[in-house]
């Protein structure tokens, strides 16, 4: 096992093991760092991968900024212990059945493209910060720009909202 | 035995030698932070028309071990109701954050030959790709400690405190982040070495060659929220004493409090690295490459200041600073001695010696500020930061696009 395969292992087993633990978690504060430990372990699988821009710029939209937002809004709240109610008969039994389908499809998936994963994982110059920067400004300029549009609109309308509050 | 550690450590040489840069600069980072509380008290103390520490060693030099081993052996009670997990985990997050942001700093150019090796002076080799952007990564995960301190406590004021830094620093982090793009732009990189690099493309013109001529809009958006992101001085809201008890650590006692502490100073010394490599030249000398001369100026620093410490410490008041104080002044003199008889060391240590200086006029800046600067009201904290200091930083970007799109037009400069 090389080295970068065994620190893959440890980054993705990490990012599992904060994801299930973001389910289980009673405590919305709990769930949000659980979900912290998510993002940078994928922060770290991302740099694993030699995309070094997108593992960084990860960690400061997701585990910075948008956490952030997510502890402070908790705390803010003063969000307590949630209540566990058992899972209802109607849901579990299709939730299980769905599980199961959605894992068969995954491995499924991967287990027949094992050589075009390998193929992809060798980013090099694609996901260097130029490459990124001529895809989002040159060859992807229009949804880019339509994209940072909504982001807008949704900013205004965050806007109109608070304002009718007030009045 | 030893020749079997010997075979280990040649065989994981890089390994090892990560590991001792390591244990090296965390030494070097905790002692410095430890003087930086000694010094502050004693810059604030002289512009208050005070002494400040006096009677721990020679001019209170060893009130920091004090300080420290105070904080060692307090009683390190946990209030009732904490939430015990996170309460444990902030301190040890802020620490660990702001230790591994100053580790992403390059503090010279050129490698030390050391058993056969090139050993770069920083953690991380200085031209990491991404160095700005990991070490905003890092910076802008040290919320949390502050955060999670304030709402893991069970207590107002410390949740109050919590709610604040959380909502100062995500509004500050936008102009943080925003006031460096012209740099960025300016060097066309992300990594600290050549952003360096790029303000010495006139070596003729010593420190007018630097960022923070053509950038000082972005110099001011990028101090102004660096303060304000490290909470100090008069951003210090989080901890405002006479509002809030001390803010998010008022549960925290003994050596959980010390690591906030050790924490915020760190990033004061990281920021002010930042302020220096980004705006000021990090390790370029101020002075034309031509003025030969200059190269003595470490030296003659060196030796003035040892040489005064040895004049002040013969009159001293005690016997043991009389034995102290000259023996350091002749360790420091010594050393400014040994620096001009060594002309390759004295080349070496210039692009240190720059930095560090630096650093240092910095940290006094920092000190100067909370002496003299009153805290800001929250209301006033949020205006400034979303209507001034955001807007300025967004020109600061556009004007810098335009002049360097002008240049690429007209003057047909790369």
């Amino acid at each position: 096992m090389t080295a970068q395969l065994a620190v893959f292992f440890v980054l993705a087993g990490l990012a599992a093991i904060g994801a299930v633990s973001l389910i289980l978690q009673k405590h919305p504060i709990h769930s949000a760092l659980s979900l912290i430990v998510v993002m940078i372990a994928l922060a770290g699988l991302y740099l694993l991968l030699g995309a070094e821009f997108v593992a960084a710029v990860q960690i400061i939209v997701y585990g910075g900024a948008i956490m952030v937002l997510f502890v402070f809004v908790i705390m803010l709240l003063n969000a307590g212990i949630e209540e566990h109610t058992s899972i209802s008969k109607m849901a579990g039994a299709p939730g299980l059945l769905l599980v199961v389908a959605l894992a068969g499809f995954v491995a499924a998936t991967i287990a027949r493209s094992t050589e075009s994963i390998q193929a992809t994982s060798q980013t090099g110059e694609l996901a260097s910060t130029l490459g990124i920067s001529n895809m989002l400004f040159k060859d992807f300029v229009y949804p880019f720009e339509l994209t940072s549009f909504l982001i807008l609109v949704a900013v205004l309308g965050a806007t109109v909202l608070a304002q009718r509050e007030k009045s | 035995m030893i020749s079997f550690f010997l075979a280990l450590v040649s065989a994981n040489a890089e390994l090892f030698i990560t590991l001792a840069k390591i244990l090296l600069l965390l030494f070097i980072v905790l002692t410095v932070n430890a003087y930086l509380t000694w010094f502050e008290r004693k810059v604030v103390a002289h512009i208050q028309s005070r002494w400040g520490p006096h009677r721990v060693g020679p001019h209170g030099l060893l009130q920091p071990l004090a300080d420290g081993l105070k904080f060692l052996f307090k009683e390190d009670p946990t209030p009732a109701g904490v939430d015990k997990f996170v309460y444990y985990l902030a301190p040890l997050l802020a620490l660990a954050l702001a230790l591994t942001s100053i580790a992403l700093i390059p503090f010279g150019p050129d490698p030390i030959r050391l058993f056969g090796r090139d050993i770069y002076l920083g953690i991380t080799p200085p031209d990491l790709n991404i160095g700005i952007l990991a070490l905003f990564a890092v910076t802008a995960l040290g919320v949390y400690g502050v955060a999670l301190a304030g709402w893991s406590s069970n207590s107002k004021y410390p949740l109050l405190g919590g709610l604040r830094s959380s909502a100062q620093m995500i509004s500050y982090e936008l102009a943080l982040t925003m006031s460096v793009v012209g740099v960025l732009l300016m060097a066309g990189s992300f990594n600290l070495k050549k952003i360096i690099e790029a303000q010495a493309h006139h070596p003729e013109w010593g420190l007018f060659g630097w960022n923070v001529w053509p950038q000082i809009l972005g110099f001011f958006c990028f101090f102004i929220a660096a303060v304000a992101e490290t909470n100090r001085v008069p951003f210090d809201l989080p901890e405002a004493e006479s509002e809030l008890v001390a803010g998010f650590h008022t549960e925290y006692s003994s050596f959980k409090f010390a690591m906030f502490f050790i924490a915020e100073y760190t990033s004061m010394i990281t920021v002010s690295c930042l302020c220096s490599i980004l705006f000021f030249g990090g390790w370029l000398s101020p002075f034309p490459a031509w003025w030969t001369y200059a190269h003595y100026l470490p030296s003659a620093l060196l030796i003035s200041f040892g040489l005064w410490v040895i004049w002040d410490g013969i009159r001293y008041e005690t016997l043991f600073g009389r034995i102290v104080l000259p023996g350091v002044g002749t360790v420091i003199t010594a050393l400014g001695a040994l620096f001009v008889l060594l002309p390759d060391v004295n080349e070496f240590i210039q692009a240190p010696f720059w930095l560090l200086s630096k650093i240092f006029v910095f940290l006094f800046v920092y000190v100067w500020m909370r002496g003299t600067l009153p805290r800001f009201r929250y209301d006033q904290l949020m205006a400034f930061g979303w209507k001034l200091l955001l807007p300025l930083s967004i020109m600061n970007v556009i004007l810098t696009s335009f002049a360097i799109l002008a240049k690429m037009q007209w003057w047909g400069a790369k």
